[in-house]
C-alpha cells in the first residue's frame, strides 16, 4: 500500500506506474461523476492493496510472528515504513535505531495530511480516524479530485479497499510464508529491495532526487561494514538536506521542476505563498 | 520484546506523523524549503534501503543472487510493468540464479 504508487508530486498521474490505472490523471473536470471518482479509487486501492502478499511473506521471512505481522498492518498501515522495520529487525538492528528508519520513511504522510485535510475539511472529530487513511495512494487519488465531494469520496473508497485488502493480503502472505519454509531459496529476501526500488524510481523525476539516491547509496554501503545495523541508513539520510543545500548554493531558488505545481495542488495555497514561492 | 518495542514505537510514530498533517494549522509545514526536504528523505532513505538489502549481509557486503534479482526488478521497471510484476521479477531471478548456483 503506501508508497506503492508514485507519489502525488508526480504531477498529476498519481498511481501511474505501480497502481495502473491513470484514471485520476484525468480528473480535472468540474463535473465529475461519483461513479468516476469510486472507479479511480477502486483501481488503485485493489492493485496496491494486493501488494499486502509480498508484505506478509517478507515480514514473516524476517522471523516476525503471524500476529506481529497482522499488527503491522493493522495499525502502521504504510507500507515502505513497515518493510524498513522488518527489514532492520532482520538485519539484527536494535528496535530504536529500527523503529527510527521506520519514521522517517512515514514522515511524509504528515505532508500528505497538510495538504489533504484542506481539501476534505472533515471535522476535527474525524481527523483521528481519517489520518490512518493519509498515506501515499489515498493522497494520490484524492489530491486532483475538482470538488470537496469528490475528494471525500476518492478518499474513503480507496483508503477503505486498501486497509481492506493490504490486512488481508499480509495475513495470507504471512500464513503462506510459513508454509514456505526457507523463504530465501524462493528469492523472497529479494522482495524487500524490489519493493523499495519500485517506490524509489518514480520519485526519481529530477537531478537533485538521482544525486540524492547516489549520494545515499554510496553512503548506505560505505558505512555498512562500519556501523551497528540499521545505523547506516539513518546516516544516508542526511544525503536529502546535503543536496538540498548543494543545489541551494549553485542555483539559488531554483526548484528542481516544481512538480507540484498543478492547478490541484495549487487551489491548496493562499496567493500569499504562490507570491512566495515565485520571489524564492 | 524488542521487536515489539520496536512495534509499539513505528506504530506510534507513523500515526503522530499521519495526524500531524490533519492537525496543524496549514503555513506551518507549508514553506517551500521544508516541503523540499520531506520530498527528499524518502528518496535517499529508499535508495539506501535498496541497496542495503540488496548488498548487505549482516556487516558484511555481498554480491549474490539477490543483485540479479535487483536488476530484473529494475529491468521491469524500465519497461513500466506494473507493482506486482516488479517485485515478482525479482523474487522470480533470485530464486532462479539460487537454483542454478
Amino acid at each position: 500500500m503506501a508508497e506503492q504508487t508514485a507519489p502525488p508530486e508526480s504531477t498529476g498521474t498519481p498511481g501511474a506506474r505501480s497502481a495502473g490505472p491513470p484514471g485520476p490523471a484525468a480528473a480535472d473536470r468540474p463535473d465529475k461523476p461519483d461513479a468516476a471518482v469510486v472507479r479511480d479509487a477502486l483501481g488503485v486501492g485493489i492493485a496496491v492493496g494486493l501488494s499486502g502478499f509480498a508484505f506478509g511473506v517478507t515480514s514473516a521471512g524476517s522471523g516476525l510472528s503471524l500476529l506481529q505481522t497482522c499488527v503491522l498492518s493493522l495499525l502502521v498501515f504504510t507500507g515502505a515504513s513497515q518493510f524498513a522495520l522488518v527489514g532492520a529487525l532482520a538485519a539484527g538492528g536494535n528496535p530504536y535505531t529500527a523503529a527510527a528508519g521506520a519514521f522517517f520513511l512515514g514522515v511524509r504522510n504528515a505532508f500528505y495530511g497538510l495538504r489533504l485535510s484542506q481539501l476534505l475539511a472533515f471535522p476535527r472529530a474525524v481527523r483521528p480516524f481519517a489520518a490512518h487513511w493519509v498515506i501515499d495512494e489515498t493522497t494520490a487519488v484524492t489530491l486532483p479530485q475538482p470538488t470537496r465531494r469528490a475528494a471525500r469520496i476518492g478518499f474513503t473508497v480507496t483508503g477503505l479497499t486498501l486497509y481492506v485488502l493490504w490486512n488481508l493480503t499480509t495475513l495470507v502472505g504471512a500464513l503462506g510464508a510459513e508454509a514456505l519454509g526457507d523463504t530465501d531459496a524462493w528469492g523472497l529476501d529479494a522482495a524487500s529491495p524490489a519493493v523499495f526500488l519500485a517506490l524509489l524510481a518514480p520519485m526519481l523525476k529530477s537531478t537533485v532526487e538521482r544525486v540524492t539516491a547516489g549520494l545515499a547509496v554510496v553512503l548506505a554501503l560505505t558505512l555498512l561494514p562500519v556501523l551497528p545495523a540499521g545505523v547506516p541508513v539513518l546516516l544516508s539520510a542526511l544525503a536529502a538536506p546535503v543536496v538540498l543545500f548543494l543545489s541551494g548554493r549553485t542555483k539559488p531558488g531554483a526548484t528542481p521542476q516544481d512538480p507540484e505545481d498543478t492547478p490541484a495542488t495549487r487551489r491548496g495555497k493562499t496567493a500569499r505563498q504562490e507570491k512566495e514561492e515565485r520571489h524564492s | 520484546m524488542n521487536v515489539w518495542i520496536a512495534i509499539g514505537l513505528t506504530v506510534a510514530g507513523c500515526y503522530l506523523a499521519k495526524l500531524l498533517g490533519l492537525l496543524v494549522p496549514a503555513g506551518v509545514l507549508e514553506r517551500p524549503l521544508v516541503q523540499r526536504m520531506a520530498a527528499l528523505l524518502p528518496v535517499a532513505l529508499l535508495a539506501a534501503l535498496t541497496a542495503q538489502q540488496t548488498f548487505g549481509d549482516g556487516q558484511q557486503l555481498v554480491l549474490d543472487a539477490r543483485a540479479a534479482g535487483l536488476g530484473a526488478a529494475a529491468l521491469a521497471l524500465v519497461l513500466r510493468a506494473p507493482f506486482l510484476v516488479v517485485v515478482g521479477a525479482g523474487v522470480l531471478v533470485t530464486a532462479g540464479v539460487r537454483a542454478l548456483a
